[in-house]
């Protein structure tokens, strides 16, 4: 009980500060379940963030419902899924039933435009994170390299481009250049 | 009725909306001005307010909209909607991942979408940072120096304090920052 009630309440702060989407969720989820609580690995993180974008919905579901379940099963799952949800769910019930120009409020504005940029910052902070515990080969980095910059190209030249056909791009050549070793092995080892 | 119709809207947007909230933005809208729930103005409105509260922006818009349609009820059958389709299928992927992670195939195949991944989410930030400097796509440069000086001061505070100290700040404190430093600079 005890610990549903942990996952309950790591998982409502993470709720309550994340501000920005899913991208900004992964940072502050990083650091409290990687390094803070240590209920997950690295890797595990990154599984998950490669379940998430992999499956609809939005990340911070995916994130909660993963370390849930894995402390504590379907209960653990829930309790941290509630947990992410409900403070933003009540801050917008309260927005949307009594404030009506909520983002004309001055201090509102105010305060956003600094949190946007530190999102940024965070966000940031842990690619780079990631990308100082990915493995070191040449096919990798040039994977994340051509993703970064395809992503920003798309971007600046107002060109549409789906994440998922970049990762589906991404995944075909690794398995490519799996099934080449593979070939090579085989006959090397003739 | 409306508290069906809110159930079936928002499974379906919980279902399909692959990629992150922005890719599933084109989805909410059809499903949104389908039912005729808010106008297109409204839309860009509670967008701009999910934004800027804490939460998903898919679980935000949810809510919101429920609300609007049907009170309480309605935001709390809306939200569940929205969420129920990733929690089950993030269960179902654990209960079968531990074999499939083991096959050198998905293993080849998770190795290109990680790197993947970490590329989209650097571009992301970096795409974040330049639009809050004002360098944006199809618009003139403006470059925001204020912006850049706080940008600067985050990144030196969030850092240095963990470089100086054991536990230095944490992403949640960071933000808490931001927002007193954007109301002190911006003003109220």
């Amino acid at each position: 009980m005890r610990e549903l009630f942990e996952l309950f309440i790591t998982f409502a702060k993470i709720g309550a500060f994340t501000f920005g989407g899913g991208y900004a969720m992964i940072s502050i989820i990083a650091q409290i379940c990687v390094e803070t609580k240590q209920w997950i690995t690295h890797d595990e993180m990154m599984n998950i963030t490669v379940i998430a974008e992999s499956t609809p919905g939005p990340i911070a579901i995916n994130c909660a419902t993963y370390v849930g379940y894995k402390q504590k099963g379907v209960a653990g799952a829930a309790a941290a899924t509630i947990g992410v949800v409900l403070p933003s769910f009540i801050i917008i019930l309260l927005i949307s039933q009594f404030l009506d120009r909520f983002l004309e409020i001055g201090w509102v504005a105010s305060a956003f435009k600094g949190i946007k940029i530190a999102v940024a910052v965070l966000i940031i902070d842990a690619a780079l994170k990631m990308i100082k515990k990915m493995p070191k080969d040449a096919l990798t980095w040039c994977i994340m390299g051509c993703a970064c910059a395809a992503m920003l190209a798309a971007t600046f030249l107002s060109v549409k481009l789906s994440s998922i056909v970049l990762m589906l791009i991404a995944a075909a050549v690794s398995l490519t250049a799996f099934l080449l070793r593979q070939m090579a092995g085989k006959e090397g080892g003739k | 009725m409306i508290y069906l119709d809110l159930l079936l809207g928002f499974l379906k947007v919980g279902f399909f909306a692959f990629g992150g909230a922005y890719a599933a933005v084109p989805l909410i809208r059809d499903v949104v001005l389908d039912y005729g729930w808010i106008n297109e103005d409204m839309l860009s409105y509670i967008i701009a307010v999910a934004e800027s509260t804490p939460g998903p922006i898919m679980v935000n818009l949810a809510t919101y909209v429920g609300s609007t349609q049907a009170g309480a009820l309605g935001s709390f059958i809306a939200t569940t909607a929205v969420v129920l389709p990733s929690f089950v299928i993030t269960i179902l992927i654990m209960v079968l991942l531990k074999k499939l992670m083991e096959n050198p195939v998905a293993k080849a195949v998770l190795g290109g979408l990680k790197p993947c991944i970490i590329g989209i989410i650097l571009s992301v930030g970096v795409e974040m940072l330049l639009s809050n400097l004002g360098i944006r796509a199809k618009e003139a440069i403006a470059f925001d120096l204020t912006a850049a000086a706080i940008a600067a001061g985050l990144a030196v505070v969030y850092y240095g304090s963990r470089k100086l100290f054991k536990k230095g700040l944490s992403p949640i404190g960071l933000i808490a920052v931001s927002a007193v430093v954007g109301i002190v600079i911006y003003g109220i």
